[in-house]
């Protein structure tokens, strides 16, 4: 049995979420923003399991089963919108697709 | 039996920081790997060990090795062509002793924590069956169109565009 308090995992759990963040937003470089993205969909799937932990539920695991489904298919779409983005601007720099941008 | 866990998420805090400010995508990659093995073993310790046997299978074999693929067609490592890069042990040394310090803290884990397989005071895998498929069977049914939407998806976006246009009337 895990006797660590529920609010140490919770704070974990948050400050791996903030890094995910914090990576979103700093990075420019594609690939490490969507590296950012799975460290966040990760934290919020450990909060699920230190839920499911806290109240010996299975709800906890099944909703973290579909988060991993979910970051699947997030991956697969978004790494073939990263493939066509570099074939035609040649980067992976997330300000230099800025085509839908409002010059005024 | 606590100290395993704090262990694991020490681990887990370190990697994933160097994975975020990384120079060379490779080398954030298998920081994140490194992360996901140390919330994998962090999950054992929450007594969900299908859920973190799932992280393991999943996200650090199936996902992450999407990623290493893309990172690789694309290039954009900026040292990857020099090989003798790799054997600079500073490159090395830090992953494999983070690497080492998860290994043995889920060897110990695994010797000295008591596997409770009673129903009722763990969440056993037959109890997530059993809920995934009676409880939240529509939601299952929509992930599977997801996945299925995801799968037409990443076909149409990942295969090349056909030209149409006449390469007289082509703007250079």
């Amino acid at each position: 049995m895990l006797t660590v308090p529920i609010e140490i995992q919770i704070l974990f759990a948050g400050i791996l979420f903030l890094l995910g963040l914090i990576g979103l937003l700093v990075r420019r470089n594609m690939i490490y923003m969507l590296m950012s993205i799975e460290i966040m969909f990760n934290s919020a799937g450990l909060v699920f399991i230190i839920a499911a932990n806290r109240w010996k539920q299975p709800d906890g695991q099944v909703m973290f089963i579909f988060i991993l489904a979910v970051t699947a298919v997030e991956v697969a779409i978004a790494l073939a919108l990263l493939l066509q983005v570099y074939h035609h601007y040649k980067t992976l720099d997330a300000d230099a697709v800025n085509k839908l941008k409002d010059y005024n | 039996m606590n100290i395993f866990f704090y262990i694991a998420a020490v681990v887990a805090l370190i990697s994933t920081i160097m994975a975020i400010s990384g120079k060379n995508a490779i080398h954030s990659l298998l920081y994140l790997i490194l992360s996901l093995l140390a919330v994998s073993v962090i999950f054992y310790l929450l007594d969900a060990p299908f859920i973190a046997a799932l992280e393991v299978i999943i996200y650090a074999g199936a996902i992450m090795v999407l990623f290493i693929f893309v990172t690789m067609m694309l290039n954009v490592g900026t040292e990857s062509s020099k090989v003798n890069k790799l054997t600079n042990p500073r490159k090395w040394i830090v992953p494999s002793i983070l690497s080492a310090i998860l290994f043995m803290d889920f060897i110990l884990a695994l010797k000295n924590v008591p596997a409770s397989t009673s129903a009722g005071q763990v969440v056993l895998p037959k109890q997530v069956g059993i809920s995934l498929f009676s409880t939240y069977l529509l939601a299952v049914e929509i992930a599977a169109i997801l996945l299925m939407a995801g799968v037409i998806g990443a076909y149409h976006l990942g295969s090349q565009k056909k030209k149409v246009t006449h390469r007289f009337l082509e703007k250079k």
